[in-house]
């Protein structure tokens, strides 16, 4: 009696314990079972998810190239794609709708006093050369640029594929080698417009007295008024963003891994896009926005009424240091 | 004017020297598959 006693606690126990085993084992089984490649059910998804990279075997010494598929390179796909397109077209249409609305609401900025007839030296020609070699290297740069973002969607279908494809192959090239001069241009402007760039006091009351956008008031402001040293900041940060994370692209894999070329090329097109949002800014109000203005970067000489309503403080300094003689600064109207 | 005119070819000079130099660093893709060693995936 015993002895069937202990026989029948074994075979409880033998039963407990494969009941509970029956109830783990499928969970483990299903956790570390190979998906089946060729199970109907299965989606692409799943399948890449098995590895973080999908990889084979070469005999080739540079191992990176073993790699076939990057599942992450689908977030990063969707992203330029996708997303990118959205903030850039935001971004761009954005700028674009409001500048059109101040020119449809204010006008042209016109000078108050009109035009004396006498101008001075606001530029040299250095200045203008560096300024024109950053200009043209960054108008060229963003075309190039917005080809890579936008250009399959707006120009394939105007161009067929064949031209597209020769355009976009020539436009990588511009945008690669145009590259040095932007920087070269944008490192000359920095070493000689950074002191006059240096905030101080009178950019708070220039944005108090309305930037020089309310004609009753009078905006006080040195070589650069606030506004002008914003678009000098904005540039130097995002010229010095879009060079490093554009030569970590255009040299691959010296300093970084594919992931960390995604994020620099995610980075690149962000900051590339609002970098073209704010010059676009830029060359509206040198241009279109205000009378006098493009004088400055043209000729290099601008009105002197127009440099007393814009920039008063500099034309003091500039009478102060002799370059402008009284006579000259008390120019009367022409009008 | 001048100014501009002269960053232009500045410009022009500085991208034409960043070609040659980078083509120079750069291998062309065409020795990739002129490779004498076999490639086995």
């Amino acid at each position: 009696m015993q002895a069937f006693c202990v026989a029948a606690r074994i075979a409880l126990g033998a039963l407990v314990l494969a009941f509970f085993l029956s109830l783990t084992l499928p969970a483990l089984a299903q956790q570390n079972a190979p998906v089946d490649p060729q199970a109907s059910v299965q989606s692409e998804e799943s399948l890449l998810q098995q590895f973080p990279r999908i990889e084979g075997i070469i005999d080739q010494p540079n191992l990176r190239e073993s790699v076939l598929i990057q599942p992450d390179g689908r977030i990063w796909d969707h992203f330029h794609e996708v997303t990118l397109r959205w903030i850039g077209a935001l971004a761009i249409l954005g700028t674009l709708a409001l500048l059109t609305g101040a020119y449809l609401l204010l006008g042209r900025m016109r000078i108050s006093a009109g035009r004396s007839g006498i101008s001075i030296l606001r530029f040299t020609s250095f200045e203008r050369f560096a300024h024109w070699l950053t200009a043209v290297s960054f108008v060229i740069l963003g075309l190039t640029g917005l080809n890579i973002t936008f250009g399959k969607i707006l120009l394939l279908p105007l161009i067929g594929p064949e031209a597209f494809s020769a355009f976009s192959q020539y436009a990588k090239y511009v945008h690669n080698y145009l590259s040095f001069s932007f920087v070269f241009g944008l490192a000359i402007i920095i070493a000689m417009w950074m002191k006059d760039n240096i905030p101080e006091k009178a950019d708070i009351e220039w944005f108090r007295q309305g930037g020089g956008f309310v004609k009753s008031r009078h905006a006080p402001a040195r070589r650069f008024n606030a506004g002008e040293k914003l678009v000098f900041w904005g540039a130097l940060g995002a010229g010095l963003a879009v060079a490093v994370s554009g030569y970590l692209l255009l040299f691959p894999f010296y300093v970084t891994n594919i992931f960390g070329m995604q994020i620099a090329q995610g980075a690149h097109g962000i900051v590339a896009l609002l970098f073209v949002a704010i010059i676009l800014g830029h060359i509206y109000i040198g241009t279109l926005g205000m009378e006098g203005a493009f004088e400055a970067m043209g000729t290099g000489e601008v009105d002197i009424n127009w440099a007393k309503e814009h920039h008063g403080l500099w034309l003091a300094d500039e009478i102060a240091k002799g370059r402008v003689s009284n006579q000259q600064a008390g120019a009367t109207p022409a009008e | 004017m001048k100014a501009f005119l002269a960053a232009c070819v500045a410009l022009t000079v500085i991208a034409v020297c960043a070609a040659v130099v980078l083509d120079r660093v750069n291998e062309p893709v065409d020795e990739a598959f002129t490779s004498a060693t076999s490639v086995r995936i």
